[in-house]
């Protein structure tokens, strides 16, 4: 392969290569190239000395050295983040100055709010509500417009700020609705009829006797809370049973359980974690949703 | 013998090898060595000093050419900024911008907007497929002309003319020990090209911002920091391309001359020395006879005008940039001998061969090479053409809310989301109609609005207005539509104008 040969056109020596009878000519390199390859060597020397560079076995771990110029990437993204946090400063302290349905009338500060709130939810909601707010078995969709806990943004704020259940918010939204099977309120029977009242009054089912009889239960348990019509009481979170949404599926064997076991979904209190502004910038999110009262 | 040795393959070689140290133990009954130096036939250096090139300076048809181009191109670069171009009270009026932070470039009465970038993509195509004909019809006309590089060296060149003299003056310039004089004419020739530098990136950010504000700024030291960088990196690049590099750009940095042999066939026209009438070339003394020799009286000329520093009649090679500024200094000497004109001259492989074999020259312009090139330049030039006549002023995109797909809403009725994008690329201010048409029964809203059905969205000029709208379709529609899905399309109306566009979509619920 590599045999020194003279190129017959130029008269200039071959490297020697040769791919599918393609030659190198031989030619020599211009001095200043060769300079600039040096001016490469010296930079990456001077990169060494001002640059973090070199990994070090110091006290027991492996760590680099750090530059004279101390230049660090964790260091230029705590700075990146400060002057955000800075050049946005103006409108966090608007955000936190202004009432929130002033907020909403203001489409400057509005589009701004919505946006925080996006990436706020984003990174503190979506684990349990989804990316798109559009909610699992037990964590509500935010999109719909049903409200166990009422979607005015006062209702939302409160509930973000507060949290459902949160044991260590005093002010926290809380109810319990009794195990009535398990706990031994009603029988298996009984649990069975008001299930077949539920379907009936959301549209899934006929009024059989069994729903009839569901209904007289219904009236002495559960109306308290779920109103006379089980259309729900947002003040007290319980939720309307005559509407097609369900948190806990809608199907005979979800309401059944529901009913004989409970449900008692928890949400943490935000207030604390987050900041008002950050809280109201969320609010205004969630309203946005298309559901917000 | 030792370029036998060389030539050989691998086998041969080392059999040659072997016969001659047995020969050699043969002779003078010792053992030889079968071993050659690693630096055999290696008396050329590995790194090549540079030999400065002064170029001298040529009267004639391509030199005047070449003036006029520089001249032309140059008034182009600098004077483009300030052309003015009224697009109304809601557009900028410079008539070649590059608005970065918002997005637009504007050339006279074209605006490109963002998404429209393929204009550009055009544009190139053009420009390459205009090279490639240029090329293949005349050789490097662009490199040897027009190339900025070679445009700004002609320039620095002539002001080193100006302050050091005509080249012979500057080889001695050059030579002499330092003195006050040679330190002032050295002096005065950077700074004039620092200058030139200057103004060469000064003009460069002018593209980049309203040019008579950005003059005032850059004066008053207003101006943003990123406006002095890159007028300092386009300062310091002329300064060292044009100033100093020079030639070494073209045979060095560049990779065209690389691409341009692929470029050029047997009729392309191509600046070249006629070996058939200078060969066998020499000194000529006044009066004698021309006969039995050729019309090169190696004055070197040629050589002394290329600004590239390179011998034409050694043929095509790859630092030729084509100027053609040698044809001007051949054709002073042909007159002065008396001898016809473009011993040195625009010329073709073809015709070389034809004048060897006797035949007729003639220059063939159409070929399919060219026809090719002409042809697709000709398609794209319709394509861009028709694309820029029919452009409209509205655009939409709809983009379909895919998280969640749809929302069940606590009557039953399913809704989905959509961010309908108007684009309103008129200079006015405008309402636009939204509507659906094709979903009969779906109902149109804007989040945070109570009207139902089409809708009033308001744009503002030169701009784009996102807006979140919903499409709702009631429980008892659900149940005929083909497996949960539905084709519609947004209608958006320009109430000002009329022009009225349509984007298809589609609808979805929970399939059965």
């Amino acid at each position: 392969m590599s045999t020194p040969h003279k190129d017959e056109i130029t008269g200039v020596e071959t490297t020697g290569h040769e791919w599918d009878d393609i030659r190198e000519l031989n030619n020599p390199l211009p001095k200043w190239w060769v300079y600039t390859f040096y001016a490469t060597i010296v930079w990456s020397l001077a990169y060494f000395v001002f640059m973090p560079s070199w990994p070090v076995f110091w006290n027991g771990e492996w760590t680099a050295l750090e530059g004279v110029l101390g230049y660090s990437q964790r260091g230029a993204v705590t700075e990146e983040l400060a002057a955000i946090e800075e050049g946005r400063a103006d409108y966090m302290q608007a955000i936190a100055a202004t009432d929130i349905s002033k907020i909403q009338a203001n489409p400057e500060l509005m589009e701004l709010a919505v946006a925080g709130g996006k990436a706020l939810f984003g990174d503190n909601c979506a684990p349990c509500h989804g990316s798109g707010a559009q909610g699992f078995k037990g964590y509500p969709n935010l999109n719909d417009d049903n409200w166990i806990w009422g979607g005015t943004l006062e209702a939302i704020q409160t509930t973000i700020t507060h949290g459902i259940r949160w044991e260590l918010d005093d002010d926290t939204r809380f109810n319990m609705m009794p195990r009535f099977l398990t706990d031994g309120i009603l029988s298996r029977e009984e649990v069975g009829n008001v299930t077949d009242y539920v379907l009936a009054i959301s549209g899934q089912g006929e009024m059989t006797e069994g729903a009839e009889a569901g209904a007289e239960i219904f009236a002495q348990q559960c109306a308290a809370c779920h109103g006379e019509s089980g259309a729900g009481n947002q003040e007290l979170g319980a939720p309307n049973l005559t509407d097609a949404i369900w948190l806990y599926g809608g199907n005979r064997s979800d309401i059944y359980e529901s009913i004989a076991k409970a449900r008692a979904g928890v949400m943490p209190a935000w207030g604390g974690r987050l900041t008002d502004a950050e809280i109201k910038e969320l609010t205004l999110y969630v309203h946005t949703l298309g559901g917000g009262q | 013998m030792a370029s036998d040795v060389l030539n050989a393959s691998p086998a041969d070689k080392l059999a040659g090898l072997a016969r001659q140290a047995a020969d050699f133990d043969a002779a003078h009954g010792t053992d030889g060595e079968t071993i050659t130096a690693v630096n055999a036939e290696q008396n050329r250096p590995l790194f090549a000093s540079r030999v400065k090139v002064y170029p001298k300076l040529v009267h004639g048809t391509f030199r005047r050419l070449k003036w006029a181009v520089m001249a032309i191109t140059l008034a182009i670069y600098y004077i483009t900024p300030w052309l003015r171009w009224d697009r109304g009270p809601n557009a900028p009026d410079q008539a070649v911008l590059l608005d970065l932070p918002a997005r637009r470039f504007y050339f006279f009465f074209i605006e490109i907007w963002p998404q429209e970038i393929y204009y550009l993509t055009g544009l190139l195509i053009l420009a390459s497929l205009l090279l490639f004909l240029v090329t293949s019809l005349a050789g490097r006309v662009w490199c040897g002309y027009t190339c900025p590089q070679t445009v700004w060296t002609d320039l620095f060149i002539y002001v080193e003319r100006l302050f050091e003299g005509e080249r012979a003056a500057r080889i001695r310039l050059d030579k002499s020990p330092w003195s006050l004089g040679k330190l002032a004419r050295k002096t005065g020739k950077h700074i004039v090209w620092l200058l030139i530098a200057i103004a060469t990136g000064g003009a460069w950010v002018f593209y980049f911002a309203d040019a008579p504000t950005l003059a005032s700024d850059l004066v008053t030291l207003e101006a943003p920091l990123i406006a002095y960088i890159f007028i300092g990196l386009f300062t310091g690049t002329t300064y060292l391309l044009g100033g100093i590099a020079r030639e070494q750009v073209c045979t060095y940095m560049c990779p065209w001359p690389r691409i341009q042999g692929a470029m050029f066939d047997d009729d392309s026209l191509l600046v070249s020395y006629k070996p058939d009438r200078g060969e066998p070339r020499g000194p000529h003394k006044k009066g004698t006879s021309w006969d039995g020799r050729g019309d090169c009286i190696d004055c070197g000329q040629c050589v002394a005008a290329c600004p590239m520093g390179i011998d034409i009649r050694d043929g095509m090679q790859l630092e030729c940039i084509q100027c053609a500024l040698c044809i001007d200094a051949c054709n002073e000497i042909m007159d002065k001998v008396e001898r016809p004109r473009n011993l040195i001259g625009y010329d073709t492989p073809a015709n070389k061969e034809a004048r060897r074999l006797g035949m007729k020259e003639k220059v063939r312009l159409i070929r399919p090479r060219t026809v090719i090139y002409s042809g697709l330049l000709l398609l794209v030039t319709a394509i861009m053409v028709n694309t820029f006549a029919t452009r409209a002023q509205l655009e939409v995109n709809v983009l379909r809310d895919r998280n969640p797909l749809f929302v069940q809403l606590s009557d039953g009725s399913i809704r989905n989301g959509y961010q309908v994008k108007i684009l309103n690329m008129d200079h006015e201010a405008a309402d636009f109609r939204v509507a659906i048409e094709g979903l009969p029964e779906g109902v149109l809203t804007v989040q945070g609005r109570d009207t139902q059905g089409p809708q009033i969205v308001a744009a503002e000029a030169d701009s784009l207005k996102s807006i979140k709208m919903y499409v709702i379709l009631p429980v008892d529609a659900l149940g005929r539509l083909d497996d949960g899905e539905a084709e519609f399309a947004f209608t958006v109306e320009n109430l000002r104008t009329g022009e009225a566009v349509e984007n298809a979509t589609v609808f979805r619920g929970p399939q059965k």
